[in-house]
């Protein structure tokens, strides 16, 4: 009680007038029913997605429902003065334990609506779900009892992250366990999300709500600001764990299309990465982009000795394809951005959305009736032979460890070093003159012709760069899909990869970061793919995502520092020591 | 120069020498940051060339920066979301070469040159006393600060001539104090320096010469007495008595303009300081050491 008296403005009690020891009994009591009841049957048939029926264990949307309800409890025993999970939540803070339950309450509400929506009524509930829901509901309510000194009233001031001690210096090792605990919860996480079936749309919404919710609270309690301090400290330890965790992430999954789904979502993941590059470093808006991936897709596709390739008798080793369809995508590249980088902003963008069609459009027409045949045309380049590294045949299926890694898997390993390149290309680019000189252009271009850039190299040594990347990831993915042909490589379309998309990634994930592209690609990736009675709503439901995200997350879902000091003038750690008030005014007029 | 059917800058012949400090004068509009541009190559003269030791330069920024010309600008253009050290990290582009290949590579080459740069930019930050706020963002410091911090990294690049337009825009007397000295600072590093300013105190403190533009054309040149003391100055600051009607009328506003003018040369600021003022920047009329102390009592009065 003592410990929550320490702002002035704190009242006793939140808009539900309970006693604050009720309120934390009404939590935890709350939570255990919560998990309770997912040992439950919450629906008499098995019609539903993840079968709900049976008593003994949960399933599908009852182990969300657990972890929901897991989390909560964990939350709400912080309440108490339990010595080593008031680390958890440093600040004492309600609003974790106000969002873990609003989790286990989402989950719950969520499935037994979804329930008695899908099935035609109340009355295929059974009493495990009205448990779960009665249960999930009491956390909410005593959480909102409890007296919040965090500024902002009513349930507002439930959703405002509280003031959080800094975090202290922790020794090596603790940071390295937080890494990875870390690492390891987003490996399950993902794991998780990429098994559920596409037929149980249901399952993935709870999984979505939970995931939102449940990440939510953990930024509140500080929890995720530590593990990103502690990969900052640890940069190489971090990817390094995080490139194991790829690499376990075939051996967690039985089925090969999980890993198809895995590649898919790595050679859209890389390909956000390349266009990072160009958008998120230097600045330019390029809506054609995913013509590069086509070219360099197509550029491997023609000497990968397939028989409906032009150049049919030529088989260049892998080695010698991806850097024919680098060197391809790199001319491309040139060639574009020479005549249009010296455009700026918008012209840009739309002189790289009509070069990204235009793109498309030969290669449809390259079929030997309208033109030359050399990509035939719509009909694409199919058949194309599986890779053959050192002996490896990619294309079947290899026992490591006792596990059968299919084709999908196999191409999986090919494609994270692909990713791991990029990803290294990128960050030692970044943190160069070249990459200060290409943030300078993004900031200022007069400014930075004015201190000695050249401009039009370097924004055309970063266009040149991204394409290849781009071009390298194509090389894998025309051999993961067997086939090439147009119809991806538009501007915009219902699946990734397409520039839209890309852009999309980009921007979601985070501007100028490594990590950002590559969320921004697994959501944009997974999301359409799991829920596929969404297939009509797509773009719409995927505008209205961005027009959210661009009103309370603008700098994406994973900042850049700059960013999120761009985007949030408040708060900002490295305010200057004596601002005196009559220069900010200044500041900003002689800024503008 | 011109734009379309406006000439903005007509036939300016201007000289700085080496460790000369020249300040570039004039009212609103007369083409004192048109002719900064085309001296940086930011705009490409319609006529006329811009020669620094002796070689002409291109009309291309990032090339007369490599020449050694420097500038800063008058609404600050610091890169907002870069840190105070890397800022000045952009500035010493021109004289690194590191390109792609050596930053992916990461050779001992290039781990040498960025410690170098580093140094570099370090030594300049506690040059002009931001040493302490390296990682900080720019958008985030003061405005004094933000200006210093654009002369740092114009001085990052090495040049033998600094530009400095308006460096004192928006100042308060103690930072304006503080810029003069680091200007003179500057200048003992063995710089040039072409100043714009509108502040007539810190340009007369400071400047070895005085050039006067007005309209696009240069008026008059010469130390600051020989400037203060021309009419055309003053006409063109404050505007001439009257106009198109000679006669005996004008013969008499011109003797009275004349009487005046003894009390009104100092007075010319655009935005019309009080006379009071003038007296004691009559005192601070020469640009030297000496006069910098005169001047610090100016101050303490203005307050």
């Amino acid at each position: 009680m003592t410990d929550t008296t320490n702002s002035p403005a704190a009242t006793e009690h939140g808009p539900v007038p309970l006693p604050r020891s009720l309120a934390r009994l009404l939590i935890v009591v709350g939570a255990v029913g919560t998990i309770a009841s997912t040992f439950l049957s919450w629906t008499w048939t098995s019609d539903f997605p993840g079968d709900l029926t049976v008593y003994g264990y949960p399933a599908g949307l009852q182990i969300l429902a657990l972890v929901g309800g897991a989390l909560t409890l964990l939350f709400g025993l912080t309440l108490w003065d339990i010595k080593w999970l008031r680390r958890l939540n440093p600040a004492n803070a309600t609003s974790p334990v106000f969002l873990t339950a609003l989790s286990a309450f989402a989950v719950c509400w969520f499935t037994g609506i979804a329930i008695a929506v899908d099935l035609g009524g109340l009355v295929n509930l059974d009493p495990g779900a009205y448990v779960a829901m009665a249960a999930s509901a009491l956390p909410v309510v005593g959480a909102l009892a409890l007296p919040h000194p965090a500024p902002g009233t009513g349930i507002r001031g439930y959703l405002t992250k509280p003031q959080l001690p800094a975090p202290g210096k922790a020794s090596p090792l603790v940071d390295r366990i937080v890494i990875t605990v870390g690492v390891a919860l987003g490996l399950v996480a993902f794991s998780y999300g990429i098994g559920i079936d596409n037929d149980a749309s249901e399952t993935f919404i709870g999984y979505l709500l939970l995931l939102v919710f449940a990440a939510w609270g953990l930024m509140h309690t500080g929890l995720v600001d530590r593990f990103a301090t502690a990969a900052a400290h640890h940069k190489g330890f971090a990817s390094a764990l995080a490139f194991v965790a790829a690499v376990i992430f075939p051996f967690t999954q039985g089925d090969d299309h999980n890993a198809n789904v895995g590649v898919n979502i790595l050679i859209f993941a890389t390909v956000a990465l390349g266009l990072n590059i160009v958008v998120g470093l230097t600045g330019l808006l390029d809506l054609g982009y995913v013509a590069f991936l086509g070219v360099g897709a197509y550029a491997a596709a023609l000497v990968s000795g397939s028989e409906y390739s032009r150049f049919s008798g030529v088989h260049f080793p892998f080695w010698a394809a991806a850097l024919t369809g680098m060197a391809a995508s790199l001319v491309f590249g040139v060639l574009i951005g020479a005549p249009t980088l010296r455009l700026r902003g918008d012209y840009l963008a739309i002189v790289t959305l009509g070069f990204g069609e235009i793109f498309r459009i030969t290669v449809n027409n390259l079929d030997g009736t309208s033109g030359p045949n050399i990509t035939r045309g719509p009909n694409g380049i199919t058949q194309i032979p599986d890779l053959d590294i050192l002996g490896f045949n990619l294309g079947e299926s290899h026992n490591i460890l006792g596990h059968s890694l299919g084709r999908f898997a196999n191409y999986l390993f090919l494609m994270l070093i692909v990713t791991a390149i990029v990803v290294l290309v990128f960050t030692r680019a970044a943190d160069s003159r070249i990459g200060r000189s290409w943030i300078a252009i993004r900031e200022d271009e007069t400014a930075a012709t004015a201190m000695g850039i050249n401009g039009f190299r370097v924004k055309l040594v970063a266009f040149a760069l991204g394409a290849s990347l781009a071009g390298l990831a194509g090389t894998v993915m025309a051999h993961v899909n067997y086939s090439v042909n147009p119809q991806p490589y538009q501007f915009a379309g219902a699946a990734p990869p397409n520039s839209a998309f890309l852009l999309a990634a980009v921007v979601l994930g985070g501007m100028g970061t490594v990590s950002g592209p590559l969320l921004g690609a697994s959501v944009l990736y997974l999301v359409p793919e799991k829920l596929q009675f969404l297939q009509n709503y797509e773009l719409f439901a995927f505008g209205i995502a961005l027009i959210l995200l661009m009103r309370f997350r603008p700098e994406g879902i994973i900042a850049n520092r700059r960013r999120q000091l761009e985007f949030h003038e408040t708060g900002q750690l490295d305010v200057p020591a004596q601002a005196t008030l009559s220069d900010d005014p200044a500041v900003t007029k002689a800024g503008a | 120069m011109r734009f379309g059917g406006l000439t903005a800058v007509r036939s300016v012949d201007f000289t700085v020498n080496s460790g000369e400090i020249v300040g570039l004068i004039g009212p609103n509009g007369a083409g004192k940051t048109t002719f900064f541009n085309c001296l940086t190559g930011l705009y490409i003269p319609t006529e006329g060339t811009v020669s620094y030791q002796g070689k002409v330069l291109p009309p291309k920024p990032h090339l007369v920066t490599q020449a050694g010309i420097a500038r800063t600008f008058q609404n600050i253009r610091l890169f907002a979301n870069m840190t105070v050290l890397e800022n000045v990290l952009v500035g010493r582009h021109t004289r690194t070469k590191e390109g792609l290949w050596s930053a992916l590579l990461r050779g001992p080459g290039f781990r040498k040159a960025e410690k170098e740069s580093e140094a570099k930019a370090m030594e300049l930050l506690e040059f002009i006393g931001l040493a302490g706020k390296r990682d900080h963002l720019a958008r985030n410091l003061p405005y004094g600060e933000q200006r210093k911090l654009e002369i740092a990294r114009a001085l990052a690049s090495e040049p033998g001539l600094l530009l400095l337009d308006e460096p004192t825009a928006g100042m308060n007397p103690q930072e304006t104090r503080a810029t003069e000295e680091l200007v003179f600072a500057i200048r003992d590093r063995g710089i040039a320096v072409l100043v714009i300013e509108h502040d007539m105190r810190f340009i007369f403190n400071l400047c070895d010469r005085v050039a006067v533009l007005v309209q696009g054309e240069k008026l008059v040149e010469g130390t600051s007495d020989v400037v203060q003391a021309d009419e055309r100055v003053v006409a063109a600051y404050l505007g001439e008595p009257f106009e198109g009607d000679p006669g005996t009328a004008e013969a008499a506003e011109v003797e009275a303009a004349e009487a005046a003018a003894e009390a009104v040369a100092e007075d010319r600021t655009a935005d019309a300081a009080p006379p009071s003022d003038a007296a004691p920047a009559a005192d601070a009329e020469d640009a030297d050491a000496e006069s910098t102390e005169a001047d610090s009592t100016t101050k303490g009065e203005t307050q």
